[in-house]
């Protein structure tokens, strides 16, 4: 018996090299696509794509994607599906605007209030998708036209039967918080970068890139607080549990519902965010803000390495998934190619990671 | 099936039960799922629960895990007098069950699912954090005990055999400081390698005074292990024998409840 206590390692074991444990992490797929597609842009696209001003071109649809990649690859990590993000920005916008211009509500209140309510809205989604048992699909598809038409029909009613809401501009104008939502960050630093001929200016002297669009820096924030604690607290832990197998999980005293529902009104905090920058940027909200974002979310998340079918995924790869998505979306437009090439490439795209999902789901589970 | 195993077999059986479960009685509407079963483990013995298919071996680990309540009979858990109203009572009362399902994700590395819903902290408030290197630290060290070499902390739990997957389920009930610690047919799905794996599992677990409840219908594995043997028929004890001192024939008529079973054997030719 003794000899078999301390065994020594297993004859039958290769020693893993380093490419190998490469392999096995969820967002290489999506480091890997991001190289490829500089690299396409590279050699097709016109210098100017690479400069500083085009990649905080393509950097800021990116972001707006990617904030709401993050929140639908925790989602999926946790085993559920929310089709109504898109939607959700619609909504949570006409309920932002609502606050601003005809409440006339300062941004103190009115942003906390969006974000609240758009956590109802989750809450309620995610109770649904507990209590009845079924398929989250099914349930926030459904929300995807209840919101839709919520806000299309709270449009009209707040504005007198136009589908626009005017006039946020003017509203938050002034307001001390209105800078962390909008515009860009790091002006005197960009300005000062400038005088010392450090980036690129205009003859005026002013920089061609004026700062960091703020939704740039709230991405790279949330991408790194969803890494932080899916990798590093508990509650990451739970929700891979939950993801994986949510009955095995409630036997060993995970908290399964309670982690759905949060995440649930996570992501529709993070459509809120969206909806916020955004308005606070064109100035006004409609009801077709947000349209198919959905779609885009969650192949902005499964190009990053979720697994459709739960427990797997990283916040990183959406990340990199959503900067993919910005990178061909507007690089297209620096290229001879037709831009609307860009559907093809992204259903290509998807069905690739996909394919390269499944593969290294199978490495990791040893199937054969 | 007579000779005698490598396992340590002790004298156990003569300290305090832990747990004592007398004349239990279970009910579902007009059904008598369990007629009067008597139980106890003592610490540091292997009892082992014996029954063919239908016998109620899953509802009486069930009452004994705090999923069923007893329609009749008590359990008195450390003399105490004990009334379990959920599974988690009973786990807190430290009756750990590894169910066939094991509760593990295969996705999710060894240490992940060791520590799953019991996750070590560091830190505190707003920093409170996963305190990932001590749980790798641990887990390497508790498999290291049990006898598994793992790649890394990290290796997924679907990269396991089946028995590995088992003793991972048993070393974290351990852990998790189980005094009794109820295995439902760890066996019935494994081949003959990592069965004796599990089994020396088993023998390891019952050393460090854990009273070790192992459910099973295979006779072998049972006698290779066991301390003590209860037979469970149509819902009731038929006794309870210590190891030496019933033969492997006569517990296997005693599970299939007489005479068809001696027809068989005589045609098969020898224990099942």
């Amino acid at each position: 018996m003794t000899d078999t206590t301390t065994p020594i390692g297993d004859e039958r074991l290769k020693q893993e090299t380093f490419f190998a444990k490469l392999m096995k992490r969820p967002e290489l797929g999506a480091i890997a696509g991001v190289i490829l597609v500089v690299a396409f842009f590279l050699a097709t696209a016109d210098s100017a794509m690479f400069t500083l001003s085009g990649i905080m071109n393509f950097m800021t649809p990116a972001a707006q994607l990617g904030i709401l990649a993050i929140g639908a690859a925790l989602l999926m990590i946790g085993g559920e599906f929310d089709l109504s993000i898109g939607s959700m920005v619609a909504f949570a916008g006409l309920f932002f605007g609502v606050c601003v211009v005809t409440w006339q509500l300062p941004l103190i209140l009115a942003i906390p209030m969006t974000f609240v309510f758009a956590a109802c809205v989750g809450a309620v989604n995610g109770s649904i998708v507990i209590r009845t048992g079924l398929p989250s699909f099914i349930v926030t598809l459904a929300f995807l036209f209840i919101l839709r038409g919520l806000s299309l029909v709270g449009l009209k009613l707040a504005t007198n039967g136009s589908t626009q809401l005017r006039g946020v501009r003017d509203a938050v104008e002034g307001d001390w918080l209105a800078p962390i939502f909008s515009g860009d960050a790091f002006e005197g630093l960009f300005a000062a970068l400038a005088q010392a001929g450090l980036i690129d200016t205009f003859k005026s002297g002013t920089p061609k890139v004026p700062g960091i669009p703020v939704e740039i820096l709230w991405f790279v924030a949330i991408a790194l607080l969803a890494t932080y604690v899916l990798l590093r607290t508990p509650a990451g832990n739970w929700i891979f549990a939950t993801g994986g197998d949510s009955n095995a999980a409630t036997n060993s005293g995970v908290p399964v519902n309670k982690v759905k529902i949060s995440l649930f009104m996570l992501t529709a905090c993070c459509a809120a965010l969206v909806a916020i920058i955004t308005v606070m940027d064109a100035g006004s909200t409609d009801a077709r803000r947000g349209f198919q974002k959905e779609f885009e979310a969650i192949i902005a998340a499964v190009i990053g390495g979720c697994l459709l079918t739960g427990g797997y995924g990283s916040a990183i790869g959406a990340f990199f998934g959503a900067i993919i998505f910005g990178m061909v979306v507007i690089g297209l437009t620096y290229t001879g190619f037709d831009q609307d090439w860009f559907q093809v490439f992204l259903g290509g795209m998807l069905l690739i990671a996909v394919l390269f999902n499944n593969a290294i789901r199978k490495r990791v589970t040893g199937e054969r | 099936m007579t000779q005698d195993t490598t396992f340590h077999h002790g004298d156990a059986p003569n300290a305090a039960p832990i747990i004592q479960m007398t004349d239990i009685e279970k009910h579902f509407g007009n059904i008598i799922a369990l007629a009067g079963v008597s139980f106890d483990v003592v610490p540091g013995e292997c009892h082992c629960l014996l029954g063919d298919n239908g016998a109620g071996k899953s509802t009486f680990i069930k009452t004994m895990s705090g999923v069923h309540k007893p329609t009749k009979g008590t359990i008195t858990f450390e003399g105490q007098e004990m009334n379990f109203n959920s599974p988690r009572d009973a786990m807190e009362a430290g009756i750990a069950t590894v169910f066939q399902d094991l509760a593990m994700i295969p996705l999710m590395s060894v240490t992940r699912n060791f520590f799953m819903g019991r996750e070590p902290t560091k830190g505190s408030g707003i920093l409170k954090r996963f305190d990932a290197e001590r749980a790798n630290e641990i887990t390497m060290e508790e498999m290291r005990k049990m006898g598994i070499n793992l790649r890394g902390p990290d290796q997924a739990v679907g990269t396991l055999s089946g028995g590995e997957r088992q003793t991972v389920a048993i070393a974290r009930a351990v852990y998790f400081g189980a005094k009794v610690l109820i295995l439902d047919e760890p066996t019935s799905a494994l081949g003959v390698r990592q069965t004796s794996n599990v089994l020396a599992t088993i023998d390891r677990v019952r050393k460090q005074g854990v009273g070790v409840v192992f459910i099973s219908h295979n006779v072998r594995h049972a006698l290779a292990v066991g301390d003590r043997f209860t037979v469970l028929n149509r819902g009731k004890t038929l006794g309870t024998a210590k190891r030496g001192e019933i033969t492997p024939e006569a517990l296997q008529d005693l599970m299939a409840g007489g005479q068809e079973m001696a027809q068989l054997e005589g045609s098969l030719g020898g224990t099942i």
